[in-house]
């Protein structure tokens, strides 16, 4: 993160943003990957991974953040997501039936069981996550003419 | 593997076609062309298959459970007569559009990105139609809502815009009118499957629920079907679109997302009363009237053909509302007739957009001998929307005059021979004004569109001349079915939970 007086917000701000943005994030994950345990899931975990890139938008500018997801990769995962959500989606074939659960379901309570419900959610989470970031960057694609 | 996996094949091709053409449209050449016309191929071929198989099925109906779980518990898709008819009717204009965009598209930027969208919103309106869960229908017409607003916005011009703005804006009203409706019957009945939410309902007495419910269901099918009082996004949304969507929206969007969901509730889950058809057969009379005199004064060619299509929903809506077997018939008939030359209606002003660059009356003239194909296809499209004898119109039409004087509302029947005469006055209109006359000296050496553009309206004009045909008795099962599920009302719910069962 460039420390670049000419852009984005105050030091304050870009100092609060550098200690929490990592966290948010981190939170993110966490959301996504209990979505079968805890309140939660693929959305909201997704929502709380774009906020962490908007936030950093927000401070320091509309650069530093372009350049860890840019348009076309924000696109690209986004169909990606899709494509990951319908093929789990698919894998149900196997057992039979469109969206059937047929990986093993685990210990109740555990991160690793409820079978296929945690490769949804990653894949929903990867859509809503770049989704989101992609609809904040084509709101901010309009600037001051210089 | 057996024959009922064909269900969600109808959400999971046009779902994968999206996805994969936005993600190497990018990067091959020509590769976002392909897909698409694989896909709606394939989709169009699939939904013939699946009439094929529903004729053998047990008791015309097949319950696809998604996940392997039991209806009331989890989604079920149901393909019965009438959600075959409409995947049929859905699919085949969507090919032909497909097919039609290939060459038309060409004017604009990204086709890849549009190939997308169009894709999204052939699955939403399949996914709505197949579905038998009524939060699931929610969804689905959302995709294919939220599809269609950022399709109608795809020139980004200001007019494309505004409409698309206006567009967005009355939908999300619908929509949020639908949403609250359905949250009130789940609250009430404790259930989102659609089979299961109508056994509810017939055995629970309640005095307010159904008649609030209905009247929220009412207006938000009504504003996405375009009902004359909830109609003003249509005149600005259909002529801003690029035409290929004009037609889709037009052709099937409005059916789809207005009148099917408005039948299906309506009919097969909440239980048609005489209030209820009442109400339709007035708004239906009002919009088929109100639709056709607004298009009179239109010059613009496309914004007059969507003012005839709130005039022609009003057919569909008057012989559903009639609700004797014969006003039903001719309502669907009537819907897919208006599906398909009204799509091609729209493909033709796309072509004489695309050779002359404007689609004011005013301006052109004297196109029928530059363009000879977009002309006669023109002129047998013209004939059927007013409804001249040979053509699919004119039975459609009579069947629903018929059976307005059979049922005895008179007053009706006279209203919809005046709106078929306005509409041929108007169509008269725009056959003299476009095609007939002295060709204006700018447009000497335009030439008649490319052959895939001319395909599909070949075939829809012919599909036209021949659509009578569905009413001799060896095919009339296609449109018998749809009418026995309707005319079925509320039993829908045993039918399909047996169905389920096995």
């Amino acid at each position: 993160m460039r420390n670049n007086p000419e852009t984005g917000m105050t030091l304050i701000v870009k100092t609060i943003t550098r200690l929490t943005v990592g966290l948010i994030l981190l939170f993110g994950i966490y959301i996504i990957l209990h979505g079968h345990l805890s309140p939660g899931g693929g959305f909201a975990g997704g929502v709380i991974v774009a906020l962490s890139f908007v936030h950093l938008m927000l401070a320091f500018g509309k650069d530093v953040a372009v350049a860890r997801i840019s348009k076309n990769m924000a696109s690209n995962l986004e169909s990606i997501g899709a494509m990951m959500f319908l093929l789990v989606a698919l894998l149900g074939f196997l057992g039979g039936s469109f969206f059937l659960n047929i990986l093993a379901k685990g210990n109740p309570f555990n991160l690793f069981s409820a079978g296929t419900i945690i490769l949804s959610n990653i894949s929903i989470g990867i859509k809503v996550g770049v989704g989101l970031f992609a609809i904040f960057l084509a709101l901010v694609v309009l600037e001051k003419s210089k | 593997m057996n024959n009922i996996t064909i269900i969600p094949l109808f959400v999971i091709i046009p779902l994968a076609a999206a996805f994969l053409t936005s993600l190497v449209g990018k990067f091959i050449k020509r590769s976002s062309e392909t897909i698409i016309f694989i896909s709606s191929l394939a989709l169009f071929a699939f939904s013939l298959y699946a009439r094929f198989l529903l004729n053998s099925a047990a008791g015309k109906i097949m319950v696809y459970k998604i996940g392997g779980w039991m209806p009331p518990f989890g989604i079920c898709m149901v393909l019965d007569g009438l959600s075959c008819f409409m995947l049929i009717t859905v699919n085949l204009i969507a090919f032909f559009v497909a097919v039609y965009s290939l060459s038309y598209m060409e004017q604009y930027t990204d086709k890849p990105k549009f190939f997308t969208l169009f894709s999204l919103m052939v699955c939403g309106m399949n996914g709505l139609i197949i579905t038998g869960d009524l939060f699931n229908l929610f969804v689905f017409l959302e995709i294919a809502s939220i599809a269609s607003y950022a399709l109608v916005a795809f020139g980004t011009e200001a007019e494309e815009l505004e409409a698309s703005f206006k567009y967005a804006i009355m939908g999300s009203v619908a929509s949020a009118f639908i949403f609250i409706g359905i949250a009130f019957l789940y609250s009430f009945a404790s259930t989102l499957n659609m089979a299961d939410m109508a056994r509810v309902l017939s055995n629970k007495q309640n005095e307010w629920v159904i008649p609030f419910v209905g009247v929220l269901f009412l207006m938000g099918f009504g504003l996405k079907s375009a009902l004359v009082p909830f109609h003003a996004w249509l005149p600005d949304a259909h002529p801003a679109a690029p035409a290929s969507i004009s037609a889709m929206l037009s052709g099937v969007l409005i059916k789809t997302l207005g009148v099917y969901s408005l039948i299906r509730i309506f009919f097969n889950i909440i239980g048609a009363t005489q209030g209820y058809l009442a109400v339709l057969m007035f708004l239906g009379a009002i919009s088929m009237i109100a639709g056709v005199v607004l298009a009179l004064s239109q010059w613009d060619f496309k914004r007059l053909l969507a003012y005839h299509s709130i005039s022609q929903i009003g057919y569909v809506i008057l012989g559903i509302g009639l609700g004797t077997p014969l006003g039903i018939l001719g309502g669907l008939f009537h819907l897919f007739n208006h599906s398909v030359f009204k799509s091609l209606l729209f493909l033709n002003s796309g072509a004489v957009d695309y050779a002359t660059g404007t689609r004011d009356l005013k301006e052109t003239g004297g196109l029928g001998k530059l363009m000879p194909v977009t002309a006669k296809t023109n002129l047998v499209a013209s004939m059927s929307i007013a409804g001249i004898p040979p053509f699919n119109g004119f039975f459609s039409k009579a069947i629903i005059i018929i059976a307005c004087l059979e049922k005895g509302n008179f007053g009706y029947a006279i209203c919809a021979v005046i709106g078929s005469i306005l509409t041929l006055a108007s169509f008269m209109k725009v056959q003299k004004f476009a095609f007939l006359g002295e060709i204006k000296d700018k447009f000497k050496n335009i030439k008649e569109v490319p052959f895939t553009m001319l395909f599909p309206m070949v075939c829809l004009a012919v599909i036209c001349i021949f659509g009578g045909l569905m009413l001799i008795p060896s095919f009339r099962f296609f449109l018998d079915d749809a009418v026995a599920v309707i005319l079925k009302g509320t039993s829908y719910a045993s039918v399909v939970l047996e169905a389920a069962a096995k």
